[in-house]
């Protein structure tokens, strides 16, 4: 989210390169549409658990409960957030507090600094990503490699994650093989078994040698100071385990109180973002090696980024800290599936994306962000936490018209159209109006239909891809005299 | 029973045949039908681009025009979500118009969830030969949670060939006036929806939003697509003319 938009092309060049490249789109839709489909089954069987009592809840009973779980932490955050420093220092870690992204990358570097470091394994970390704290890294020398064989994927095309659970969703399986030539050195199969082995192996070496692993984390239970992972791959628990030293970092929103707390929030992440029940690794992280274990790292940090999260607290806005960033809100928005991530530009993309973008990096940046949307609503209606994302688009958009951030042409149609529909007298002008001025651009289909054409001004981005009907020189109110007079 | 018409500025201007359609339907069913002359706008052009004030103001004139009103049907599912889901929302600081909008909000239909929770018809005895889709527009399904009703209509129509929507989730790009500030993408999303339907080859688009059908109508005659575009209350009551009853 620390992103540049001024240091990108505009929200428009980024949508048309998008919407000119078909394989993103065809991968992108293949993907979103395999995952959503995966989620509605997950969904209906926790469903029919629950109703057979071997569930923790219906999905509607989790989703509130994960509501009040998210709504208490966040106003309790001070003192949860001691409670599980003071909870992860017992356990021997070391906690570290990150008002920024400078603050994150200067505590890594410091670390990696006073232990000699010259190569860092990572596991899938988004807050890593806010951050761009690979870069920082690789500009003091350090090699960076990424683990999550998406992350790796995008990290060999020098790109960013386009999705926050599927960083690769975008890419092909030739594209993917193309890439990972350029590693080997010879043409390699496209079959997912032979690319994955090819990845496993070239990894594996890495993780051995690592002097730091860093890792995000998907929830702290802060009552025990435990970080919790969930990956497919097992990457996490290598990058956790084999490198003497690991840092996580995590954003501020990620804490949950307890235990039991978890066992709501980890039955509605995987089968919200993957359908999965369980992902195939998990891993529960409460503090270093202890003395007379066999493994295990040497040191374990944590560092908690706030990084605009707590302007957030208190504000119509607070309610975006619930994300447990699943991803559900992507794969079923239409928009994210036309355009896919990259488009966003922002470390976040999709309608979570649009929503925390602005709020957390300024109303100046990421101002088209919030009117990239129909407003369909499928992102709340999937939401495992029920952000009422379309809501906060809607609302971002009336901030941005409170703040004048609005192009010209847009308020002054805006304006005159709604002062004059407020008064019913000069609505109806305004349709007499309406009609007249279609007259000019009115032409017909080779059926006989009317249809209007070429608008002017704001109209033209109706007009260049569709027909326009044209206002009927009768409307309905013209016709109401009638209709009562058939009684 | 009681009606009062709340026409929407789409079909106003637009489609006054289905503002007609839906008048005759609700008299063939016993309903008196008035048409409060002080009605504009339901206020979500305002309120979706972001003019709060001013789809405040026109929420208000809403209020007050259907203030006595028994019932207020519309045809069109948005409108009847905006209604809904959004006025209490927009006057939840002030006591007397929070309570004045839930009870107006209360008393909002969208014409199809009115039939048929309303008045418990489902036959409303129409004949009508073609291969329809219908399109379950997103904040009919999302906002009022009314799905069902149209299509139990649907099956009820004689000759008609009711094909399964593909994907009754997926938006068709209109989102007011995101389709023109955002006409690239709400373009590509069109032409997404469309082309789910293709395989099925319908003859015949059908909704409960005058947005949809202008904005998938628009574009499948601009692409040349066969596909004509009817909304279900003047399908409706044409079917019941052509069945002669």
């Amino acid at each position: 989210m620390a992103a540049d938009p001024n240091s990108m092309p505009d929200f428009t060049a980024r949508v048309e390169k998008a919407l000119g490249d078909d394989q993103l789109r065809g991968a992108l839709r293949y993907t979103a549409d395999q995952l959503r489909t995966k989620r509605l089954a997950a969904m209906a069987d926790l469903d029919s658990q629950a109703a057979d009592d071997l569930a923790l809840g219906t999905l509607d009973d989790l989703r509130a409960r994960a509501r009040e779980i998210k709504a208490h932490t966040l106003h309790n955050l001070n003192y949860y957030l001691k409670l599980a420093a003071d909870q992860i220092r017992a356990n021997g870690g070391t906690v570290h507090w990150a008002g920024n992204a400078g603050d994150v990358v200067r505590v890594v570097e410091e670390i990696a600094r006073r232990r000699g470091a010259k190569s860092v394994i990572k596991a899938k970390s988004m807050a890593t990503e806010e951050v761009h704290l690979n870069a920082a890294l690789e500009r003091q020398g350090l090699e960076v490699v990424e683990s999550d064989l998406g992350e790796y994927i995008i990290q060999l095309a020098h790109e960013t994650p386009a999705h926050i659970v599927i960083p690769a969703i975008h890419k092909t399986r030739r594209q993917i093989a193309d890439l990972f030539e350029g590693v080997s050195g010879e043409a390699l199969p496209t079959d997912t078994p032979t690319l994955t082995a090819f990845a496993r192996k070239v990894l594996r070496k890495k993780f051995m040698g690592a002097d730091l692993g860093v890792s995000g984390a998907n929830f702290v239970v802060a009552q025990t100071g435990t970080l919790c992972l969930n990956t497919n791959e097992g990457n996490g628990r290598l990058t956790t385990s084999v490198p003497p030293v690991q840092i996580a970092v995590v954003g501020m929103e990620k804490l949950i109180p307890s235990l039991d707390d978890l066992a709501v929030m980890l039955s509605l992440l995987p089968r919200s973002a993957t359908g999965q029940k369980i992902t195939t690794y998990f891993n529960m992280i409460t503090g270093p090696r202890r003395p007379g274990e066999p493994d295990g790292p040497e040191e374990l940090h944590v560092i908690f980024l706030d990084n605009g999260r707590t302007n957030l607290l208190g504000t119509e806005f607070e309610e975006a800290l619930y994300c447990i960033r699943c991803g559900a809100c992507m794969n079923v928005c239409p928009v994210y599936r036309n355009i896919g991530g990259h488009a966003y530009g922002s470390t976040i993309p999709g309608p979570i994306g649009s929503v925390i973008s602005p709020v957390l990096n300024g109303f100046e940046s990421w101002t088209d962000l919030p009117q990239a949307s129909s407003l369909c609503g499928a992102c709340h209606q999937v939401c495992p936490v029920g952000i009422h994302l379309h809501d906060h688009l809607v609302n971002l958009r009336g901030r941005m018209v409170e703040r004048g951030q609005e192009p010209l042409s847009m308020r002054i149609a805006l304006s005159v159209w709604m002062a004059a529909w407020k008064r019913p007298w000069a609505y109806r002008l305004l349709s007499r109006l309406g009609y007249w001025l279609l007259r000019p651009f009115a032409k017909r289909t080779p059926d006989g239909k009317e249809y209007a054409d070429n608008l002017p001004s704001i109209a033209s981005g109706w007009t260049m891809s569709r027909n326009f009907p044209t206002v009927r020189k009768r409307t309905f109110h013209d016709r109401w005299a009638d209709l009562e007079k058939g009684v | 029973m009681r009606v009062s018409l709340f026409i929407t500025c789409l079909a106003d201007h637009f489609y006054p045949e289905v503002g007609e359609a839906v008048v005759h339907l609700l008299r063939r069913h016993g309903v008196q039908v008035d048409f409060p002359s002080g009605q504009t706008c339901c206020g979500q052009p305002a309120w979706n681009t972001g003019h709060q004030e001013d789809a405040r103001d026109l929420a208000r004139n809403y209020l007050t025009t259907f203030a006595s009103s028994e019932y207020i049907v519309m045809p069109s599912g948005s409108c009847a979500g905006h209604v809904r889901y959004f006025y209490p929302q927009m006057f939840n600081e002030d006591k007397v118009l929070y309570r004045e909008a839930c009870a107006v909000a209360d008393r909002t239909y969208e014409f199809s969830e009115f039939m048929v929770k309303v008045l418990g018809v489902r036959d409303l005895g129409a004949r009508y030969k073609a291969r329809a889709v219908f399109h379950n527009n997103c904040h009919m399904q999302r906002e009022l949670g009314v799905i069902d009703e149209p299509l139990e209509l649907l099956r009820h129509v004689r000759d008609l060939e009711l094909v399964e929507n593909p994907r009754p989730d997926l938006c068709c790009g209109f989102g007011g006036a995101f389709s023109v500030k955002m006409p690239e993408i709400s373009t590509a999303m069109a032409d997404e929806k469309l082309g789910t339907f293709s395989p099925l080859q319908p003859d015949l688009l059908v909704s409960c939003d005058g947005g949809c059908l202008m904005h998938m109508g628009g574009r499948a005659e601009r692409t040349g697509m066969k596909l004509k575009t009817m909304h279900l209350a003047e399908l409706l009551w044409e079917g019941v003319q052509n069945n002669g009853r």
